[in-house]
Order: structure tokens, then sequence, then C-alpha cells
């Protein structure tokens, strides 16, 4: 995979950077305005899959190694659970353990801030990591591969 | 609140239409941007309703399956389907979709469907009253799918990461080599 042409590569370099700090705010206001993890996660992933598309493959794995990508998916899903076993020591799984803080601040909600930065890692890296895996699955044409298998 | 159903129902059109061309079209690529089409409108439908916490949801996850998607259209050779009628999946598929209204006719005839905008609250009447009180989540959704029923969306993380490793063990290009010897560290 090559990339596009100059127009929209430059395009892209211009706005990535813009669709990921919008990404990180619908992430870290998704208790307070209308967004959360899961939809802030996809916009950060879009920003890495319009960097793949653009510049190609090798560009976003420069910004986003793939290792990495494969460790933020982990701990996204780990750190979710492990919030979970906090709430364990107040009695119940995913109780809302947490200090509440102070009504319509950034840091109030207790445990939803937190998980929604989890399963924003979870979800980004998780989709990365798909499309990555489609872009690297097309770089063996599908017809080479259906006469290795048939020879 | 005012009466949005005009504009429900043209986007209800709007989704029909395209619901149809995509079954219908021989062409792979138009049916892909038709299922598309169908599901922005359905994002433009949420936010009439006053959800745009589903809406930015729709519409993120809309982008990234139709790039996806016309990545995958374009892959192939061949994007024209021929389209050949099975009586059968027609019988069956009719046969299902009247159990459907059958059912539901048995579970809402007796008291008729719940007026449009005034849904069946039993559960979720305790989330609208104690959302803000319990959890000071402004947000009202995140209060519902991170505190309340956070282990539903431990359910879906979870969803998320098999098929992470199911799309990763499929399509890696590493330790695919069939009848060779696989490194194994």
């Amino acid at each position: 995979m090559k990339g596009m042409t100059l127009i929209v590569r430059t395009i892209t370099d211009f706005v990535v950077a813009f669709i990921v700090v919008f990404g990180a705010y619908i992430v870290l206001y998704g208790h307070l305005t209308p967004g959360g993890g899961f939809a802030g996660g996809v916009i950060i992933a879009c920003a890495f899959i319009l960097l793949m598309l653009a510049h190609g493959k090798e560009a976003a794995f420069a910004r986003l190694p793939e290792k990495a990508a494969h460790i933020f998916d982990s701990a996204g899903a780990l750190a979710f659970l492990i919030i979970g076993w906090i709430g364990l020591s107040g009695g119940f799984f995913f109780l809302n353990v947490f200090g509440r803080g102070e009504q319509f601040r950034l840091l109030s909600s207790g445990m939803i801030f937190p998980l929604n930065i989890a399963i924003a890692f979870k979800v980004g890296a998780s989709l990365f990591l798909v499309f990555a895996a489609l872009a690297m699955f097309r770089r063996r044409s599908f017809r080479a591969m259906i006469e290795e298998e048939l020879s | 609140m005012e009466n949005i159903a005009p504009q429900l129902y043209t986007l209800l059109v709007f989704m029909v239409v395209g619901s149809v061309i995509a079954v219908e079209t021989k062409n792979l690529l138009s049916a892909v941007i038709s299922v598309s089409a169908v599901g922005f409108a359905l994002s433009v439908a949420f936010l009439f309703m006053g959800a745009p916490d589903i809406a930015i949801t729709q519409l993120v996850v809309e982008v990234l399956v139709l790039i996806i998607l016309i990545r995958g259209t374009i892959l192939i050779d061949n994007t024209s389907v021929e389209s050949h009628r099975d009586t059968l999946a027609v019988v069956a598929s009719l046969i299902f979709f009247g159990l459907l209204l059958g059912f539901g006719a048995m579970i809402f005839g007796s008291r008729g469907f719940p007026e449009f905008g005034e849904p069946l609250m039993r559960v979720s009447r305790v989330y609208v009253q104690t959302g803000l009180p319990a959890t000071y989540a402004a947000n009202i959704v995140t209060s519902v799918i991170l505190d309340f029923r956070a282990y539903d969306t431990l359910g879906e993380a979870t969803v998320l990461f098999t098929s992470v490793i199911g799309a990763l063990a499929l399509l890696r290009k590493d330790g695919k080599a069939r009848g060779k010897e696989v490194a194994v560290a």
C-alpha cells in the first residue's frame, strides 16, 4: 500500500491532530456531554486509519506501533476489569467506591471517568488493529493466496 | 416536545428505499453505499429523537464500517453478483416474520402499544430519577452504561477483545504456512 495523492496526504497531516484532540475531548468529557469512551475511541482509531489510508501502513505504525496497539488493547480491557474488582472492596462488583467529586466538574462521577478512558483505549486500539490486519491481509493478493492454497 | 413525526417518517421512507436498493442492486459497491446511507439516516433519526449519544456512536461506527467495506469491496475483481431467488429462503423468512408479528401481537395485543415517545419505563425510571444524584455524571447515558450497567459494558469489551484476537489469528501473515514447519517460540 503506497498511499494516496499529495492533496489527500497534505490535508491528512492537517486534520489528524485535530481528530485526535476531538476524540480525546469526547472521551474525557464523556460523563458530562454526549459521547463517551466508545465513540471517542472509534474517533481516535479513525484518525490513525486515515493516516494509514493516506500515507500507507508504515506511517501509521511509526506513530502507533503494532506492539503498542496490542498493549493498549489488552491494558484497556484489564483496567476495566481491575476497576470492577476495586468495587468489590465496597461489597459489589463495579460498585462506585471512588469519590464522587463535585457535580458537573471534570473530576466527578467516581469510576465512570477512568472507565471511559479504559474503554477508549480498548476500543481505539482494537479497531485500529482490526483495520491493520485487514490492510496486511490485502498486501498478499487474494489470487496469490488461493493459488497457494490449491498448489 | 414538538411533533417530529413528519421528519421521522421521511427518514423512515429513505431508509426503507435504501435497504431495498442495497438488497436488490447487482453492484456490490452500490450495495455498500446504500447500507451506509441507511446508517447515516438512522443517525439523523437519533438526533431528531434527542439521543445525541447514540447518534455520535452510530455516525462514527458507520464511517469506520463504510471504509472497511469499501476497501473490502474494491479488493475483489468481480464486484457484480448474480442474484437468484431461493424459494425456500423466501418462504422461511416469511414464516419467521409471521412468527415475529404473532409474538408481538401476543405481548402487546392485550394492552396495546405504548404511545410514541412514552416507552415502558419500569427499570429505566429508576435510572433516570437517580442517575445524577447517585453517580454525579451529567450524561445520563454514561451513568447507565458505566455505572448501573457496567457489567454489560465489560461483556461488550470482552466481545471486542475476542473479535480482535479472532481477526488477527485468521489474517496474520506469520505462521500461516500450511504443511511447513512453523517456528514455535
